[in-house]
């Protein structure tokens, strides 16, 4: 059963059309083969325009799809199955929301991490709906260490509502957890590529979030905090979400405009989730046409480059 | 049996017909109730008899810390853009415009150097009063040319966060706040010069989870509530009653992220002695 976003309703009505269709068509034997054309082509025309004028807010439903691919997914199409996934931070735990390890992108070996969301109910709850504990932070920070010593590119994947706001996250320091990996994150001596592939939600986005180059896929959102909460704070209702997510800001056309991602990744029509296997080879394509530039610049100047470029971040104003 | 019978249940007074004492004459504490004249109180640097130590504002700080008051401000005419044109209940730049009038700050972070017994320091000091210390572009701004001036000048760094976290009306400007000041840190661990973090209360959110938790040396005054997620947030979050003493400078000196917790009176002294053990 397809899951439908509440602005998706005219897409629904269309395929519950033609689901009858090709069922009279099946039991009846009746000749629908003209009507099922012609409702094919209504679905996809209105797919195209309803994706084409999407609302902040419709874009953060988008990227909180049900159905949309999560990192292990990316990685393993990315890949084409060649990843070892390593675990631990060697403290604590492991933990499920954050995943890593070696990868091999056409020939070039790399590191990856990501956040990881659960594809069932069961497995959200095992990946505690991709919210990391600090344990999950410093699981990062170890893989990228490592990546570091034997000099191999790091390609962080973000998609989190937020760091896990619990009571062990607190006691484990949650705040430096994340604190530290933006230190580390800022001197690393290889290079990180970053691709918000849903969810950017603040501190627990940026843990992971500190690129030579970072992407928002088409149909994402990163921002300092999510809209529903922005409303509760703000406005001091949960009914202000719509307003709130357009005044944040946070699509990835708004953040390219304001300088604060370096480039947007196109989806396919209908979300990254109407043609999963189109949207990693986009998200590959566009790995592979940085990874070696930034393979051969020197160590000292891309970590100055990554430096100067969030140090340049933020409007002022001198009188 | 009693002389009187009530015949009304609790106080009846409306609000508008209370008598209240003028504002400012006593400070009552709000941990063991006692109350002072305001004017001791403020001599005591707004710390209680029991040890509560109450919020103050950065000009305080400077006193407390800065030989006879004395200090250059930095980049003291940094005011904020409104980059996104925010607009909530209440346009930002208006918000911005009260906030300045309402506090004759700036914005919630002030960046001096001065003497601290003798040495030289940097301090960056955040004002609660301000949109509640939230970082926004100008208090990373700030804090980052803090950090060059530390860094060109050879002079230890101290940094007092007080804070809620970032500035929601600059949305993701804000947020990268986090970045830059922690990528400045780097610059200024390569170059060797101390860094001191002091929290207090309250510090909390993106602010603690970038330059406030990377001190060299992370100090708090007592019972300030230091924290990422606040405490009513993981309240929600785990549906219980949240432990005694949870996130408070205690709790994070006990779970191994602070170095020690020093009470305001000893600030001065316990800064300039950490100081000499850096410049010796």
């Amino acid at each position: 059963m397809p899951v439908y976003l509440d602005f998706e309703e005219p897409i629904q009505i269309l395929e519950e059309q033609l689901e009858e269709h090709l069922k009279l068509q099946d039991e009846k034997g009746v000749d629908t083969s003209k009507i099922i054309k012609e409702i094919q082509k209504k679905i996809k025309d209105t797919r195209k325009e309803l994706y084409s004028n999407l609302t902040p807010w419709q874009r953060v439903q988008v990227s909180r799809h049900p159905e949309r691919p999560y990192t292990l997914a990316y990685i393993k199409h990315i890949t084409d199955g060649n990843f070892i996934e390593l675990h631990g931070d060697r403290t604590v735990k492991d933990d499920k929301a954050m995943v890593g390890g070696f990868g091999m992108i056409e020939g070039h070996s790399v590191m990856l991490i990501g956040q990881q969301k659960g594809i069932n109910t069961k497995m959200r709850q095992y990946r505690n709906f991709g919210m990391p504990n600090p344990e999950g932070y410093r699981k990062a920070l170890r893989l990228m260490k490592l990546a570091e010593k034997f000099n191999k590119p790091v390609i962080c994947f973000v998609d989190t509502p937020g760091a896990f706001p619990g009571l062990e996250a607190e006691e484990r320091g949650q705040g430096e957890a994340i604190a530290r990996n933006l230190f580390e994150m800022a001197q690393l001596q290889v290079p990180i590529i970053v691709v918000i592939i849903g969810e950017g939600a603040s501190g627990g986005a940026l843990g992971i979030g500190v690129g030579d180059k970072v992407f928002m896929m088409e149909n994402t959102w990163y921002s300092v905090i999510s809209p529903e909460s922005c409303s509760s704070i703000l406005w001091r209702s949960w009914d202000f979400k719509e307003q709130a997510a357009a005044a944040l800001k946070l699509t990835s056309t708004d953040m390219l405009e304001n300088k604060l991602v370096d480039g947007i990744i196109k989806e396919p029509v209908g979300g990254a989730h109407a043609a999963p296997k189109e949207a990693f080879d986009l998200v590959k394509k566009e790995i592979l046409k940085h990874l070696p530039k930034l393979v051969e610049m020197d160590k000292d100047k891309l970590v100055e480059k990554r430096i100067n470029k969030f140090c340049s971040m933020g409007v002022v104003v001198e009188k | 049996m009693g002389w009187f019978k009530r015949i009304k249940e609790g106080i009846r007074t409306p609000t508008t017909e209370k008598k209240e004492t003028p504002e400012g004459l006593w400070y009552k504490c709000p941990k063991c109730s006692a109350v002072i004249p305001q004017e001791d109180f403020t001599e005591k640097f707004c710390v209680c008899d029991c040890g509560y130590h109450d919020k103050i504002d950065s000009a305080t700080y400077f006193k407390i810390l800065f030989d006879d008051n004395k200090f250059k401000e930095l980049d003291a005419n940094l005011t904020s853009g409104d980059p996104l044109n925010f607009t909530d209940t209440k346009k930002y730049v208006d918000r911005i415009k009260t906030t300045q009038k309402n506090t004759n700050l700036k914005d919630a972070v002030r960046t001096a150097v001065g003497k601290v017994d003798k040495q030289n320091l940097v301090i960056a000091c955040m004002d609660f009063n301000f949109i509640g210390g939230s970082m926004g572009s100008v208090v990373g701004e700030k804090i980052a040319r803090a950090i060059d001036y530390s860094i060109k000048n050879k002079i230890p760094f101290l940094m007092i966060s007080k804070s809620g976290g970032a500035r929601m009306m600059e949305a993701a400007f804000s947020l990268m706040q986090m970045a830059k000041t922690s990528a400045k840190l780097t610059l200024l661990a390569k170059a060797k010069i101390p860094y001191i973090s002091l929290l207090t209360d309250p510090t909390t959110g993106g602010v603690t989870a970038s330059y406030a938790m990377l001190g060299d040396i992370n100090i708090a005054e007592p019972g300030a509530l230091i924290a990422f997620a606040g405490p009513r947030v993981v309240k929600e979050t785990i549906g219980k009653e949240l432990p005694k003493g949870f996130q408070t400078s205690e709790f994070v000196l006990e779970h191994g992220f602070l170095d020690f917790i020093v009470s305001r009176d000893e600030l001065k002294e316990k800064i300039s002695f950490t100081l000499k053990y850096f410049n010796n």
